[in-house]
Formats: structure tokens, C-alpha cells, sequence
């Protein structure tokens, strides 16, 4: 006969409600997302009396997790970049030049003199005097490499040395890439970080995707441009000493100095040293300021060996030039008139106010260690957004409806039990979708209305397998019985095969098929448990208490 | 009384025209081909690069001044169309601008991007865009490689369940039937020249799905008839077996349709291509899994002799008997 142990009834029953209970708080959506702003905002900054009655907008002991818009829906911005790791080698090479130049005079003896040759690739080209004295020379630069401390790469060091006739050619392992590019990326992640916090939107995603992309999405932003104003600019800031300067963009230089052009002049190209002196790595600080002139400027401060260095090179070149560099631009070469013992200084140029608060913010969260490339960017409005909302909440309603009246037309009083249960299936699929922090899509809303369609199979399947069966004369409790039965596994095997083609959606796609895949997998389990269980309990309820002779299905 | 959208016990014959309904779907397979092969598909942005912009006026758009707009900025192929919806206020002129890559990089470049809003802006004063995406050359690559791999390892996962589950005939009849779907919903969208993008991709997967899911159960009622009528012939066994479920095939089929015709109509245009996606999915995948699945189980034949292979090849709850 038809029954049911209490403690399944119990516990059936007791997820339903634990899932409606979590699915509650989407019905009050602004409310429950005022109070939760306010609880973020009152760990963070403390309490106010206006974050306080903003907690209030939702009881604090009713669950509060909503599920999360996505951003076609909520709208935002949404950018792939691509960090270009491989910028870093040659700044690496060009670090190394003073060093390995150092260590290569002190060898005089055996290898003459050195003289750096051009080189396209990211390797150092040592042309030496003395070819014989090349086995000495690879032994010089050899004690320069480091063991790389990485699990991976035990027992490898950051360069490979090797000659070539009388040029030694020093270039970076590949071991040492490869933990480059890892460390490259982790700053990175970390500097776009700062920079968004420091504007302070609200929830920004940033994801590292792959080798070498970085995902990037900040609901609310109304452009994308602003966006990469913002964490695209590199902010490399250098300081470089000045070997002359000129109006020739393709001045020849000697190898190790590179050809720069004046932010401000055009027409103005500046020669310097690859090498700088200090970098804006060392910096504590940066602040926007005034100049004695009234003119916006930056104020900075290095770290003590940053403040170290700066000061030795000032004391030795006193009446030369230096050159401040930001991003391949030369901001302003000013004469060193003194010793700057202090380890700060100012940035003046042509800078607007907003200009330099934006450039002192760069400053301090640090620069990227290389440039990005945007692969994609999407803005969607949040009219649009809202407009999808709202067209996706009516067709979810009259979907909704439609297949009540469907379902009731079709099956009676069963259709109702039906009913109760996509009713169940729905609020269960909300409430699971705010436990795990889904976000929720356009194509997601789509899965839900496909699950609002699909959810009532397994009860079709059902009841015409007790339609069959009452055809078979057994009597009302046994066709009930066998229906459920023998449907069990139709069902398994078809919600199944749905379920793994979710699986592979979610697997594969990203973004807003990301959501469809995570609604329409969802769904698929809880329409499962509610017509296993829930209509069946209620099937079972109905006839313990009615006894039916017959039932019509 | 109760509405049936099939008479309470049917006994058509599926197999009584087969070279008919097998030429139907041949002639079908062949025209979505030779559209796909001679139109191709419109590729939206994730699959081609590029960048679409989607403008809001107040006035009345003007896709001649729009283009004209553009004209000057030479940034090669240009399409602009205007977008009609019933949900749109009087005030809400939109229209779609899609730009097509711009060749000498493989990344976006959001100049493109300001001097296309700003020459827009000056046909239109009030013009608002709404969103815009672009998708640089390198990454669309990706997503088509992802796309064709997402879909083909759904069809052959399946393969491999269903081959577990039944027997292999199933799997290759349950399989026939979805690239018949798949191939004719591609053709549709050549055909009909709907924008092809990502979201399309999880309809086709959907539609894989949803086509499984009904061949599936049509497939579970034969093993079962298989193993009760032990004598019968397997074309009879089909026909039982289809006309069996034929309710629940329509009843499935008309509450997701309701479902998704309600989305179709009132959910906006951003998703219309992906929602008629899945129409036509629903329709082809219940017409394929009687006429593509059963008809290949037909041809392919079938291991009868099942008391033996329970162990493996049957279900765990389709021993229990009355």
C-alpha cells in the first residue's frame, strides 16, 4: 500500500521549508539589499544612526542571501585583459646590465674590455676583447645568477649563461619565466585591485582566467573607458639620468640607452640610460600637491634604500639633468641642483588637479609590472539591465500561470498537486540559488521559465503512467504504486541526461551561459525531489484521508 | 473533464511510411546544410570580433544619418539596425550599430569605441548607449573552439550513457537524433539570419538536452515492452511503446513550449534569438526522437534476448515487477 515512514513525511516536508525560507528574502529584494549594505558597512566603518535604521529595512535573524544579478542584468562593466608578461624580461636584462657590467670590469685582466651590442631579443650581448678570456667571463656572469626558490623549479637558476665567439650572451632560464610570469600576474591581480578599491565601486570581480588574463567585472560603472583609464594605465614610474637632448625620434644611441618623448613638448625627445636610478617600486608615498608656482603636482616619498640611492646618485651628479619617465614619457627633466639626502621630492608638469590626484593614486597602489591588452570589454546600462528584469519577471509569471491552468486542465486534482509542487520547485530553486551565491543571468531567467515547462515531465510522466495502469483495473492505491514505480526510471534517466549536458555548460561556458547552465542543473534536481517526493506525499496525504474507489487522473 | 491532446489510447502506425519520413528529414538535413553552406551563419560579436553598440533615442532613429555618421571614421564594415519590440515606451528608439573588427590588433580599442559614440552623438543629441560590447579577434577564436568542443563532448558524454544504460542501438539511434536536431536548428538560424552567439550555443545544448530527454523516455518504455512481449516484433513493440507515451510526449512538449512562448513574446529582444532557439529545438527534438530515434532502432535491430543481459545492460528499477 501507499505509505509513507513519518520521518520522511518530516523531513520532506522541513526541506521544503528551509528552501522557501532562503528563497523569502528575493521577494524583498532592495530591502534585504539595503540591509545587507548596511551590515557590510557598519563592520567596515562602525555604526551610524543611518546604518543602523538602514539594518533595520530586514529582521537580522530571517536569512539574508540574495541571489547575486549578473551584470547583464544589473549592469556594469566586464573586461578581459591580457597581461603582457613577457614586458617584464627586458626590464629584468636591462636591471642586470650595471650589475654584470660591474662584475665584468673587475675581470679586466682576463677579458678585456666589454662593450654591450644591440639585441633584439630580451638577452644581453657582450662583445669582449679578449675571446680567450671567455670561459672566465661566462664563470663572471655565472656567479651572478641566483637559485630560483620556486617547488617547481629546485635546483634551476634565474640565468642562462653561454658564448658565442668573443660575445657572452646572458639571457633569463626558463625557469625563471616561468616563475616571472606567476609573480607578474599575482601583482598584477593585486595592483588592479588596489586601484578599483581605491575608487571604491561596489563588489568588483577580479579573476585570474588562464596563463595570463585577468577578469575584471564592476557593476554599477556606467563605461568601460573610465574602467581602463583607471586599471589600464601601467604608472611606471622611473627616474633615469640624461645623456642629451634632441628633435630626432630615431636618434642613434649607444647600446643600453633608449630615446624617450617629452609629455608636454611636442617634438622634444630626450636620450637617457635604460637603467634607471630609482623606480617608482620604491615609493611609500605619493600625494597630490602644489609646486611654489600653484601648480598641481605630485609629492612623493621613496622607502629608505629607494631614498638611499636617489641620494648617492644626486650627491655624485650635481648640475646634471635626471629625467622623471612615467610610462615611456619623459614628465620633466629637471637640473639636480643639490643633494637630496630627504628620499622625497615633487612631480611637477602640466598636470590639471584631476590629473594629479589621479596620477598620485597610480603612484601609490603601485605599478602594473606590464602593460594590458583589453581581448573584450562589455558595458550594459542599468536601464537595459532593469528592463530585462522586468520583461524576464512577467514572462516568468504568465509562464508561470499558464502552466498551472495547463496542468489542472489536464489532470484535475492531481494537475493541483502538480501545481503545489512547481510552486515548491520554484521557491526551492530560489533558495538554493541564494544559499550557494549563484548569480543570476538573462539566459539564467530563461533556464528558469525552460524549468518551469520542463519540471512538470516528471509529473506527466507520472500520472499517465497511472492513467495506464487504472486502465489495468488494479484499483486506486495500486495504480498510484505502480505509476510511481515504473516511472522512476524514465525519469532517472532522463533528468540524467539533461543534467549532464548542464554539467558541460557549466564546465565550458562562461558568464551569463555559466548561469543558464547553473539554473537549468539546479532545476533539474529540485523538480526531481518535488515529484518524487512532494507530490507524491501529497498524493499520499490526499488518499489516506479520502479512501477513494476510484480516482480519475 | 479532463482536456487530452491525444485520444485515450492511439494506435497509429510511425513505421507505416518510413522511406517518407526518412526522406522528409534527409531533405531537411540537406537544406540546412546547403543554407548554412551557401548564407552562413550571422555570427554575432563573441564569434567573429568586433564591437555592437546598442543606442536609446528619444527621436525617431535615422539609420541613413547614423551610417553617414560613420562613414567618416573608415572603420571598414558597418551594419545598423533598428530594433523593434512591443515592450518599448514610445520613447525608446533603439537601434543596433555592430562594427566589425578592426584588423591590425587583437585587442579591443576603446578609441574606436569614443569616436563612434561621439559621431553618433552628433546625429542624435539625446542618444544613449545603452551597451556596448566588443570582442577582440583573439579571444572570438577561443570562443567558437569552445563552443564546437562544449557541444561535441555533450553529444558523445550522452553516447556513452546511454550506451550504459541500453544498448548500444539506442545510444547510436538517441544520437542520429540529436545532430539531426542540432543540424537543423543551425540551418533555421542561416535561414532565418538570427545573430549567432554564445547564448545560442546553450540553446543547442539545451535542445541536446531536451531531445534526450524525450527519446529517452520513449527508449525506456521499449526496453521494457521488449522484455514483456518477448514475442512480438520490434516494429510493433515500437509502435506500442510510442503510442504508450505519446500523451506524456505532448504534454511535455506543450508546457515547455506555453513556457517558453510566454518568454518569446514578453521577455524582451535581447534573448528572442536565444528563446526561438529553443522553440524549434522543442518542436524538432519531439519530432526527431519518434521519427529519427525509433526509425534508426528499427533499422539497427535489437539484441531481444534481455533475461540474460539484466545484470549490465538493465535498470535497477525496471525489475521490479507487478
Amino acid at each position: 500500500m501507499l505509505q509513507i515512514d513519518l520521518w520522511k513525511r518530516v523531513l520532506i516536508w522541513a526541506v521544503c521549508a528551509v528552501g522557501l525560507l532562503l528563497a523569502m528574502p528575493n521577494a524583498f529584494y532592495n530591502r534585504v539589499e539595503t540591509h545587507n549594505d548596511a551590515v557590510t558597512a557598519i563592520e567596515v566603518q562602525g555604526e551610524t544612526p543611518e546604518l543602523v535604521q538602514k539594518s533595520g529595512a530586514w529582521p537580522s535573524f530571517l536569512p539574508s542571501s540574495l541571489v547575486n544579478l549578473g551584470l547583464d542584468l544589473r549592469g556594469g562593466v566586464h573586461l578581459l585583459a591580457e597581461v603582457q608578461v613577457t614586458d617584464v624580461y627586458q626590464a629584468r636584462m636591462e636591471a642586470t646590465w650595471p650589475e654584470l657590467r660591474n662584475a665584468l670590469r673587475d675581470a679586466r685582466e682576463e677579458v678585456g674590455t666589454i662593450r654591450l651590442q644591440p639585441s633584439d631579443d630580451d638577452a644581453l650581448r657582450v662583445k669582449i676583447s679578449r675571446p680567450e678570456g671567455m670561459a672566465r667571463a661566462i664563470e663572471v656572469a655565472r656567479e651572478l645568477s641566483q637559485p630560483i626558490t620556486s617547488i617547481t623549479a629546485a635546483g634551476a637558476r634565474d640565468l642562462d649563461v653561454s658564448g658565442e665567439g668573443d660575445v657572452l650572451i646572458v639571457t633569463l632560464s626558463e625557469a625563471e619565466r616561468t616563475a616571472m610570469d606567476e609573480r607578474t600576474m599575482q601583482q598584477s591581480l593585486e595592483i588592479i585591485r588596489r586601484r578599483i578599491d581605491e575608487v571604491g565601486t561596489r563588489e568588483p570581480t577580479i579573476q585570474r582566467q588562464g596563463a595570463d588574463r585577468i577578469l575584471i567585472q564592476v557593476p554599477g560603472l556606467g563605461s568601460a573607458e573610465e574602467l581602463i583609464e583607471i586599471i589600464g594605465t601601467t604608472a611606471q614610474l622611473t627616474f633615469q639620468p640624461v645623456v642629451g637632448r634632441g628633435s630626432d625620434p630615431d636618434a642613434s644611441v649607444a647600446p643600453g640607452q633608449e630615446v624617450l618623448p617629452s609629455l608636454d613638448e611636442d617634438g622634444l625627445y630626450y636620450t637617457l640610460e635604460s637603467a634607471p636610478v630609482v623606480t617608482g617600486e620604491e615609493l611609500t608615498d605619493a600625494q597630490p600637491a602644489f609646486d611654489q608656482n600653484g601648480r598641481p603636482a605630485v609629492n612623493f616619498r621613496f622607502n629608505p634604500t629607494g631614498a638611499r640611492k636617489f641620494g648617492e646618485y644626486t650627491a655624485q651628479n650635481i648640475g646634471n639633468p635626471f629625467a622623471i619617465v612615467l610610462d615611456d614619457e619623459v614628465i620633466s627633466a629637471p637640473v639636480i641642483q643639490s643633494h637630496i639626502p630627504g628620499g622625497s621630492g615633487i612631480i611637477t608638469g602640466n598636470f590639471t588637479v584631476e590629473e594629479s590626484t589621479n596620477l598620485a593614486v597610480l603612484l601609490r597602489a603601485g605599478a602594473l609590472p606590464a602593460g594590458l591588452n583589453f581581448l573584450e570589454q562589455r558595458t550594459i546600462g542599468p536601464e537595459l539591465g532593469q528592463d530585462s528584469i522586468d520583461a524576464g519577471k512577467i514572462a516568468c509569471i504568465v509562464a508561470f500561470i499558464a502552466v498551472l491552468v495547463f496542468m489542472f486542465l489536464s489532470y484535475g486534482l492531481f494537475g493541483i498537486f502538480a501545481n503545489i509542487a512547481l510552486l515548491v520547485n520554484v521557491g526551492l530553486l530560489f533558495g538554493l540559488l541564494s544559499l550557494i551565491g549563484a548569480t543570476l543571468t538573462l539566459p539564467g531567467i530563461a533556464g528558469i521559465v525552460l524549468t518551469i515547462g520542463m519540471a512538470v515531465d516528471a509529473n506527466v510522466l507520472i500520472f499517465e503512467r497511472i492513467r495506464e495502469e487504472l486502465k489495468s483495473a488494479k484499483g486506486p492505491a495500486r495504480a498510484i504504486e505502480l505509476g510511481y514505480e515504473k516511472a522512476l526510471s524514465a525519469i532517472t534517466d532522463a533528468n540524467i541526461t539533461t543534467f549532464i549536458t548542464a554539467v558541460i555548460l557549466f564546465a565550458m561556458g562562461s558568464g551569463p551561459v555559466r548561469g543558464f547552465a547553473i539554473t537549468l542543473g539546479i532545476g533539474i534536481l529540485t523538480s526531481v525531489f518535488t515529484a518524487i517526493f512532494v507530490t507524491r506525499l501529497l498524493v499520499v496525504m490526499w488518499f489516506e484521508r479520502r479512501r477513494p474507489k476510484t480516482i480519475e487522473v | 473533464m479532463r482536456l487530452r491532446l491525444v485520444p485515450e489510447t492511439t494506435n497509429w502506425d510511425f513505421f507505416s511510411r518510413p522511406k517518407l519520413w526518412l526522406g522528409i528529414s534527409v531533405v531537411m538535413i540537406v537544406l540546412a546544410m546547403l543554407s548554412f553552406g551557401l548564407r552562413g551563419l550571422n555570427y554575432g560579436i563573441d564569434f567573429r570580433g568586433g564591437t555592437t553598440i546598442r543606442t536609446q533615442s528619444e527621436q525617431s532613429v535615422d539609420v541613413g544619418a547614423y551610417r553617414n555618421a560613420l562613414a567618416g571614421l573608415e572603420l571598414g564594415d558597418v551594419t545598423i539596425s533598428e530594433v523593434f519590440d512591443p515592450s518599448f515606451g514610445d520613447d525608446q528608439n533603439v537601434a543596433m550599430v555592430r562594427i566589425q573588427a578592426q584588423d591590425d590588433t587583437d585587442s579591443v580599442a576603446p578609441e574606436t569605441i569614443l569616436a563612434a559614440e561621439a559621431a553618433l552623438a552628433e546625429v542624435a543629441p539625446d542618444i544613449k548607449f545603452v551597451s556596448v560590447e566588443s570582442v577582440g579577434p583573439k579571444v572570438s577564436g577561443e570562443l567558437i573552439q569552445t563552443a564546437v568542443i562544449a557541444v561535441a563532448l555533450a553529444i558523445v558524454s550522452v553516447l556513452v550513457y546511454i550506451w550504459l544504460r541500453f544498448e548500444w542501438q539506442f545510444a547510436l539511434g538517441a544520437v542520429i537524433a540529436l545532430v539531426h536536431d542540432v543540424v537543423l536548428t543551425i540551418g533555421v538560424f542561416s535561414e532565418v539570419g538570427i545573430k549567432f552567439d554564445l547564448a545560442i550555443i546553450a540553446a543547442l545544448l539545451t535542445i541536446v538536452g531536451y531531445s534526450l530527454n524525450d527519446t529517452v523516455v520513449v527508449f525506456d518504455r521499449v526496453r521494457e515492452n521488449l522484455r514483456r512481449y518477448k514475442k512480438k516484433d520490434l516494429k510493433d513493440v515500437l509502435n506500442l511503446s510510442i503510442n504508450e507515451t505519446l500523451s506524456r510526449t505532448f504534454m511535455t512538449s506543450i508546457t515547455t513550449l506555453i513556457a517558453l512562448i510566454a518568454l518569446f513574446v514578453l521577455g524582451g529582444d535581447v534573448i528572442r534569438g536565444f528563446v526561438f532557439a529553443m522553440i524549434w529545438g522543442v518542436v524538432v527534438g519531439t519530432y526527431s526522437s519518434i521519427f529519427v530515434a525509433s526509425a534508426i532502432l528499427l533499422r539497427l535491430g535489437v539484441k531481444r534476448d534481455w533475461s540474460k543481459t539484466d545484470g549490465k545492460a538493465g535498470t535497477q528499477f525496471a525489475d521490479i515487477d507487478a
